[in-house]
């Protein structure tokens, strides 16, 4: 049974969400304490969770790991790109999965390690099969930013499974969650009121409803479910069936240069997208998720248009909300 | 539909005319005297059950207008019933109706270019006559019940418009592969002259892979195939396409609405485990970019991929022989140094395409014949057979064969390939 929680990256806004999560779990699910780790302070209520000031970048972790005697870690400290967090991504996600997994490794009390993927490791491409399960590689796209790092995290994570074969591993490649308090990249790109896309092109998008989420995560805490599980809701949607939807209006920018146009325009908007989001927004991708219902024993909640609706749903309505969208 | 005339225009505008009860300055001074334009209103309102948006402003004689008038003014008539059976002078559209009508109109405005030097020529403008064409074109396009179908019609564009419409995982949207399908329809069947075959060679439910000679510089084969299967055995054909496809803008967006999804061993089993029919052209940019010379010469199918997703899912393969579409744009050069730079699998140039520019784009209007062959069977082998390639070439060459004999045997039938 788990009884240490520790829980990197807890400014984020999902992370601090999960954390409290966890805590309020408490000892009816057999957890002991929680403990979040970030670099800076957290905007949310914490709760019952204890806070720690630290930097996974640095050996400090491995101290809070002995001190506490941390039996399992959910490293959720990956993340696109954000505006408002000092230093680079890469660093915060590649360099800091590095010594966290160093600081277990070196850990006697640390059994379990769950992992918060991303549906990005499978890139985007035109190559891409409509659907990717857990066993099927990135055709392309994840040369650089984002999807790169977390190819590179989920690398150094299977590193570590032949290093500890004792540790029970779990990695949720998750799609982005849309929700209006959570911070992910697709949630400010739908905020702007009007959306840049690429001409020619309609993705097929996938979201992931924040109960769906936070209940994955917390039942990999509380049960062991070792492996790699798809997470995103079932069914897709077109970005131009969520635009219309929305009531937002579109411009088509070229493809070519599309990215750096894209964020312009957004950032003159006064929101930010991470530049790899452009290749998601060319190509689309959807992923497989009956790994998740059939082993991990899982079944979702929200369909990836029902998250999108209640999301639409907490916003204001269109520009061309009075022609097209809906109430 | 009153209301809505009632709206349109300016009534109460002093001069201008509402309508109904008074024509408008202009009206008036062109009917010549104040008496006919005022009796025609008065008996307009006798006779019909909703009145004539628009006093003509024409010195057409009173006894012709009635009858031009008829179908605008009984078409509420025909949704409405009771109406109807309360003044028996008026009938329920038919066509004959609409034709009399027609005929009526056409009379009329034979004589008035008769008569041109009488009457003034700026006469305004034919409001009636154009609301009777309009008339007459929904009818014919639509049938009689036109106005229930353009309120569906209608309904449909607004859900699209407020993204109300469900989509599968691969990105098929029904509806758009509806209309692409009837966009298709004269193009198969009045240009191409399509003729199907062995179409009960299809199953009607449950998996199959159609697996295809592939020819012609643009896949059109690939779009007239999918409509012949829609249109004969009601069923959608979700074609496997090349990634170029997809990387193209665009193609590759319709192409995912349309049902396409990628020629890969996950898609075609994922589709063929669903029950989809799922097609395939294994010949890829070798059949389909082959110099004319070569017409009807298979090239190699693959690495026989195909076969062995249609084993894992059992599901039967259908060869399907298409005679036709080599012929609509002749490929007589290449220009490989041009397409390396645009990264296309080749750059072709037909008899017409670069000569004449967008009129080389038309396709030549060849015969086609598309026959569907006798399905063959693969839930006979073991699901380890999906593994042995000796086995996994022998089917495919036994379905290149079958595709190939069927091609001669087409040729023949068909004989000229244009007339």
């Amino acid at each position: 049974m788990s009884r240490v929680v520790l829980v990197t990256g807890v400014a984020g806004s999902f992370a601090s969400k999960f954390a409290r999560r966890l805590a309020d779990l408490g000892e009816g699910s057999g957890i002991e304490r929680v403990i979040g780790i970030d670099t800076i302070l957290p905007d949310a209520d914490l709760g019952k969770v204890k806070f720690v000031r630290a930097d996974i970048r640095t050996p400090v972790i491995g101290k809070v790991i002995a001190v506490d005697e941390v039996d399992t870690v959910v490293h959720l400290d990956v993340n696109p790109p954000q505006r408002g967090r000092i230093g680079g991504a890469k660093e915060l996600n590649v360099i800091g999965t590095m010594q966290l997994l160093a600081a277990c490794q070196r850990s006697s009390t640390v059994r379990k390690l769950v992992l918060g993927s991303s549906t990005a490791v499978y890139g985007s491409s035109p190559r891409d099969p409509a659907m990717f399960n857990e066993s099927l590689l990135a055709r392309n796209g994840v040369r650089t930013g984002f999807p790169k790092d977390i190819v590179e995290v989920e690398s150094y994570v299977r590193g570590f499974s032949r290093r500890r074969p004792e540790v029970i591993i779990t990695t949720i490649r998750a799609a982005q969650v849309l929700h209006p308090d959570v911070d992910t990249p697709m949630r400010n790109y739908f905020s702007n009121p009007v959306l840049p896309t690429v001409l020619g092109f309609d993705p097929r998008l996938q979201f992931l409803g924040l109960e769906d989420a936070l209940a994955i995560l917390s039942e990999s805490v509380v049960n062991d479910r070792p492996g790699t599980f798809n997470a995103a809701g079932n069914g897709v949607v077109l970005l131009s069936q969520a635009a219309r939807r929305m009531g937002r209006p579109t411009i088509p920018l070229p493809p070519v240069g599309f990215a750096m146009a894209a964020r312009r325009f957004i950032r003159a908007m006064g929101s930010d997208i991470p530049p790899d989001l452009h290749r998601l927004l060319t190509f689309g991708r959807a992923v497989d998720t009956s790994a998740l219902r059939d082993i991990f024993g899982y079944d979702l909640t929200q369909s990836s248009q029902e998250t999108f609706e209640e999301f639409r749903a907490s916003l204001r309505p269109g520009l061309l909300a009075s022609i097209g969208g809906r109430p | 539909m009153t209301d809505e005339r009632k709206t349109i225009g300016s009534g109460g505008t002093p001069g201008r005319g509402n309508r109904e009860t008074s024509p408008s300055a202009a009206a008036r001074s062109l009917a010549g005297g104040s008496a006919a334009p005022r009796k025609a209103v008065a008996k307009k309102k006798v006779t019909e059950p909703v009145p004539v948006k628009k006093v003509t402003p024409r010195k057409a004689p009173a006894a012709k207008k009635p009858a031009a008038k008829k179908p605008a003014g009984a078409k509420p008539a025909a949704s409405q019933p009771p109406p109807a059976a309360e003044k028996p002078r008026l009938r329920a559209v038919t066509d004959e109706d609409a034709a009399a009508a027609a005929a009526a109109a056409a009379e009329e405005a034979a004589r008035r270019t008769r008569t041109a030097g009488a009457a003034p020529l700026s006469a305004g403008i034919p409001l009636d006559e154009i609301v009777v064409a309009v008339v007459q074109a929904a009818q014919r396009v639509l049938g009689t019940d036109w106005e229930s179908r353009i309120a569906t019609l209608l309904a449909t564009v607004r859900k699209r418009l407020s993204g109300d419409y469900e989509i599968d995982e691969f990105g098929f949207d029904p509806q758009i592969a509806e209309v692409l399908s009837a966009a298709v329809e004269p193009i198969a069947e009045k240009w191409f002259r399509l003729e199907v075959r062995g179409i009960e060679n299809i199953p009607e439910d449950g998996g199959a892979l159609l697996v295809a000679n592939h020819s012609g510089t643009v896949p059109l084969d690939g779009l007239i195939t999918g409509y012949a299967v829609k249109k004969y055995a009601g069923r959608h054909l979700r074609p496997l396409g090349a990634d170029l496809v997809f990387s193209l803008p665009i193609v590759g967006q319709v192409a995912r609405k349309v049902g396409a999804t990628l020629a890969c061993q996950e898609d075609a089993e994922r589709l063929l485990t669903s029950g989809e029919l799922a097609g395939v052209w294994p010949e890829g940019f070798k059949g389909i970019g082959k110099p004319f010379a070569e017409r009807y010469k298979l090239q190699r199918f693959g690495r026989g991929g195909f076969v062995s997703s249609a084993m894992r899912a059992g599901v039967p393969i259908v060869p399907v022989s298409i005679v036709g579409a080599e012929e609509i744009y002749p490929l007589v050069g290449n220009v490989p140094s041009l397409a390396r730079l645009l990264g296309l699998p080749y750059l072709p140039i037909t008899p017409f395409f670069p000569l004449l520019g967008p009129l080389g784009m038309v396709p030549l209007p060849s015969k086609w014949i598309i026959e569907f062959g006798e399905p063959v069977r693969t839930d006979a082998y073991e699901p380890e057979a999906a593994d042995d390639p000796m086995l996994l070439f022998n089917v495919t060459d036994q379905v290149r064969e079958t595709i190939q004999q069927t091609l001669y045997k087409l040729l023949v039938d068909r004989g000229n390939a244009f007339f």
